[in-house]
């Protein structure tokens, strides 16, 4: 019987096995005692355990030995280990401690910010948001349908919170644009360079941004490039406006890419029907040329980016003093733009992004005042009015700029990221003949960190210091963002910042003895936000001072000190709504402002001719499926702007006249016809394109130019009430449907 | 004598031994896999998914109470219909890590396409692109790796059936994938006792729905 002893055992053990040997219960909560439900509760290397309820409780038999170890772990809280012994059965509780997630975090630097971008968190709208109302292709018209932008018709750029157009700077992968428009002449909006497909990603900032960027007063667009394409393709575009070919070429290995695109803009045939007031008797005509270059590195990848464009325009319009004479304006533009950005993770939660950005621009433009036969009038001295409307400008500028910012992750979300930016700019004017040269080096150094006290409380610090040799001067810029959850979805956001920024080329050619402008902002937004609905509401205050003023010498001669200042406050309201009816997604914009400013010519501390209090926009957009059309209105509503004349005389300035134009109305709409959508086995696609702006045919006024003795006025308004597009694109390889409904609307 | 019995008591030991250990693994699960066939509701699905997760962290060298962890969580996304499914997505997407480093196979393909749907119908229009590509990207992955798996091809017919017929999908459309799973099913071959069989008896049901 001696086998019957181990034999025992074996059987014990078995036994001991299949038993389960006591209850284990207890409850779970937060530090603050809120009951932590759907925690996973387990003892270590056994399958037992249970699920807390929605009162944090929990209970499960188990079998008890020496040193079990019960597992915790919940979702938005760190795991918890506790050693339980055997004989324990009093109630455990169990206390957690919250971890911060990106999920259940607040969106940090939220103030001042409209996010574009796939699937992230804080994003308002997609990239394919941004296409769809960007009509022709345009970024900027997109990015007006957003509150605290003005609609100003006449002139390219962006004015954003009683800011000008200069105010705004726009970055590709971090390294600036220089010249994100194409030239034209005075009082006629130029369109982007860039098409938004390019891009999978934008920050358009409407106030208060990053420490990482500076040099722009009011407001930075940050346009983040696509990585790698899907597959391979080939496009073509077929209207009496434009041609188009392009092709992008993926890789066997899918590591990486190349692309071309050629495009051709021919407007005269159109102008010719539509017969605009002035008249075009050159182009307008645009070319455009890019390539691009992308490859995977070990942790990150490297893109490289080109493009040759070149446009030119030739205009005669009515001069304001005369009834036969007219000013001929001609203007040709070469622009090229490279960048290369390597990003690339370091290992041990560093990052490195490395931006380089390399311009070159030459506008070649002359005016002359012309008789009925186009032959040039020459003017005297006395006639000092009429003299200065003659000139010519070569000038050609030469942009450089490298960015380093080293980013390393801290603590759970913390982050710390620092690093140096330099710009080199040349600029070589020729004026009716006078060289004028200027170069500038602007080194900067910056830093910010953000902090998470806890999931629902987070603030962004950051510094920025920056010296411009051509101004001899430096500045120090503060930056700060915090950010508290007030709610599910919700949060209420603060912004503080100084921004300065160097005078424009235009008036350092003049004179070197300047100085930064600087903007104070304050900023503080609400947000609601929901996978199908956003309500944003911004109200901010905003200071200028040291801005551009002009001062008169004699008759026409100028020069330009820092005397202007001014201010600017307002809310802006934003509504995005695609849940109320199924299919069916709209927008909605306000933005109120009041703001005055003392620059350049004016008088006195006045409300500039490019703002007016109220603006609104409205986005509708409709995917009909029967007859496999898409519908897209837009319509954007603004209050009159003041227009002003101010005559130089005797070195002052007088203002002359003053008014407000009648109110902007003007309604986008356009339909897309796309009869092989969702079909995979075709392999060449057509879209069939009809676009119409100014719907209604409104009247557009957007300001006025004046006689020289300020007793006649003109109003300024577009080259054509209306503007009709059709289109045919053909794309062969793969489906881009999409791209080209919302590239074309 | 003596000797030859106390070996014979020792394997005898180590058998019972390890007939319990498997024993009590296979009892485990067949009993969740019994709760899992009737669950429906969320909170359920939740407790089954982290009883499977259990079972899967002691033994460690299964994949197969992974595979049920991650099916039921992500079932539990579809269940609730307020549930935050980029969340539960998340937990998912974790589960399937921790079974593929058991074992990659197809199956953890399936549910990584089963994921990405549930994340894109969160906002078909918007989300297509991203998330309708990785389901794309991982009903590639688990054909080359098992063409025959017939979960697979019903879950793509699934998919191509909620599609509008004006985007390419429609019942028709959907009708091939359903043979496919149908055929796969025949010829499917279980590499795991307690592995899953679904996917060829539902495409028939939808087949004969017609």
């Amino acid at each position: 019987m001696q086998f019957k002893t181990p034999m025992l055992v074996g059987l014990t053990f078995l036994f001991f096995k299949c038993a389960d040997g006591q209850i284990l219960k207890g409850f779970i909560t937060g530090k603050k005692g809120a009951p932590v439900s759907n925690a996973s509760v387990a003892v270590r290397n056994s399958y037992d355990g249970a699920v807390s309820d929605s009162s944090g409780y929990f209970s499960f038999s188990y079998t008890p030995s020496q040193n079990d170890t019960l597992e915790i772990s919940a979702i938005g809280y760190q795991p918890y280990l506790k050693v339980i012994r055997p004989a324990d059965t009093s109630l455990q509780h169990i206390v957690l401690t919250e971890s911060i997630t990106e999920m259940q975090a607040v969106v940090i630097r939220s103030a001042g910010a409209f996010m574009s971008g796939n699937n992230k968190k804080g994003v308002v709208v997609s990239p394919l948001d941004i296409v769809t109302i960007s009509q022709n292709g345009d970024i900027t018209t997109a990015l007006k349908m957003f509150p605290g932008t003005q609609q100003v018709g006449e002139q390219e750029g962006l004015f954003v919170r009683g800011g000008t157009a200069a105010e705004t700077k726009q970055y590709m992968d971090g390294a600036v644009i220089t010249n994100p428009y194409f030239r034209g002449p005075e009082n006629i909006a130029q369109r982007g360079r860039y098409n938004p497909f390019l891009f999978n990603g934008t920050l358009f900032s409407t106030g208060g941004y990053s420490a990482l960027y500076g040099e722009a007063l009011s407001s930075v667009v940050l346009l983040n490039t696509i990585d790698l394409p899907e597959r391979s393709d080939m496009m073509f575009t077929i209207s009496p406006l434009m041609l188009e070919a392009g092709t992008q070429q993926l890789a066997k290995n899918g590591k990486s890419s190349f692309g071309a695109n050629y495009r051709l803009t021919f407007v005269a045939p159109y102008f010719q029907i539509l017969k605009p007031r002035a008249d075009f008797y050159e182009g307008p005509t645009y070319h455009v040329a890019d390539a691009n270059f992308r490859v995977k590195t070990k942790g990150g990848m490297v893109k490289f980016f080109a493009s040759f464009d070149q446009n030119h325009i030739g205009m005669r319009a009515m001069d304001d003093d005369s009834t036969y004479l007219k000013d001929q304006t001609h203007v040709r533009n070469y622009n090229i733009y490279s960048n290369i950005h390597w990003q690339e993770n370091l290992g041990n939660n560093w990052k490195l992004n490395w931006s380089n950005s390399f311009s070159v621009n030459k506008d070649d433009i002359y005016r002359k005042v012309v008789d009925q036969e186009y032959e040039p009038v020459q003017f005297s001295e006395d006639a000092y009015w009429m003299l200065v409307k003659n000139f010519t400008v070569d000038d050609k500028r030469t942009d450089g700029e490298t960015r380093l910012v080293f980013e390393k992750k801290l603590h759970q979300l913390d982050a710390i990221r620092f690093g140096t930016d330099y710009h080199y700019m040349q600029d070589k004017m020729i004026y009716n003949g006078t060289d004028l040269n200027i170069t500038n080096h602007t080194p900067d150094l910056f830093a910010e960190l953000d902090h998470y006290f806890s999931n629902k409380f987070a603030a962004t610090i950051g510094m920025r210091t920056g010296y411009a040799s051509i101004i001899d001067q430096f500045n120090i810029a503060p930056r700060l963002s915090i950010v508290y959850k007030v709610g599910r979805n919700q949060q209420i956001s603060g912004a503080y910042g100084i921004f300065y920024q160097q005078p424009d080329a235009l008036y350092l050619l003049r004179t070197k003895d300047l100085d930064y402008s600087v903007a104070t902002h304050y900023i503080f937004n609400y947000t609601w936000m929901t996978n199908y609905r956003i309500l944003r509401a911004e109200a901010y205050y905003k200071n200028y001072d040291k801005l551009i003023k002009t001062v008169p010498l004699g008759n026409t001669d100028v020069t330009y000190n820092n005397k202007g200042y001014g201010y600017a406050k307002g809310i802006d309201l934003f509504w995005k709504d695609k849940q109320t009816i199924p299919g069916f997604e709209y927008w909605l914009s306000y933005s109120y402002i009041d703001t005055k400013r003392i620059y350049l010519d004016y008088t006195s501390e006045l409300q500039p001719s490019y703002a007016t209090p109220h603006t609104g926009s409205v986005v509708l957009k409709r995917f009909v499926m029967p007859i496999k059309t898409q519908f897209n209105i837009t319509y954007a509503f603004a209050t009159g702007r003041p227009y002003y004349y101010f005559q130089q005389q005797n070195s002052a300035f007088k203002k002359l006249d003053e008014g407000i134009t009648k109110s902007y109305n003007n309604v986008g709409f356009s339909v897309n016809y796309v009869p092989y959508i969702g079909n995979e086995k075709k392999k060449t696609h057509i879209i069939l394109v009809a676009t119409v702006s100014n719907l209604l045919g409104t009247r557009q006024i957007f300001n006025y130019t004046y006689s020289y003795n300020g007793l006649e006025k003109y109003p300024v308004t577009s080259p054509a009430r209306q503007f009709f597009f059709v289109g045919l694109f053909l794309n062969i390889g793969t489906d881009r449907t999409q791209q080209i409904i919302n590239d074309h609307l | 004598m003596k000797q030859a019995m106390t070996f014979f008591t020792f394997l005898l030991f180590v058998a019972v031994n390890a007939f319990s250990q498997d024993d009590k693994y296979t009892a485990a699960m067949k009993t969740q896999l019994g709760l899992f066939k009737t669950a429906e509701s969320a909170d359920s699905l939740n407790n089954i998914s982290a009883a499977f997760e259990r079972i899967g962290n002691a033994e460690k060298t299964q994949w197969v109470p992974y595979y049920y962890a991650a099916l039921a969580k992500i079932k539990s996304g579809y269940a609730d219909k307020k549930a935050d499914k980029d969340a539960v997505a998340k937990t998912a997407a974790g589960l399937i890590e921790k079974g593929e480093a058991v074992q990659k196979n197809s199956e953890f393909y399936t549910l990584r396409y089963m994921n990405a749907i549930l994340q894109m119908i969160v906002d078909p229009m918007q989300r297509f692109m991203t998330f309708g590509q990785q389901a794309e990207e991982a009903y590639s992955a688990g054909i080359a790796l098992d063409a025959n798996n017939p979960r697979l091809y019903y879950l793509k017919g699934r998919t191509v059936a909620n599609t509008p017929e004006q985007f390419g999908g429609g019942r028709d459309a959907a009708k091939e994938y359903f043979q496919k799973a149908v055929d796969a099913a025949k010829h499917f071959k279980v590499s795991d006792p307690l592995g899953p069989t679904w996917g060829g008896e539902e495409a028939q049901k939808e087949l004969d729905a017609k």
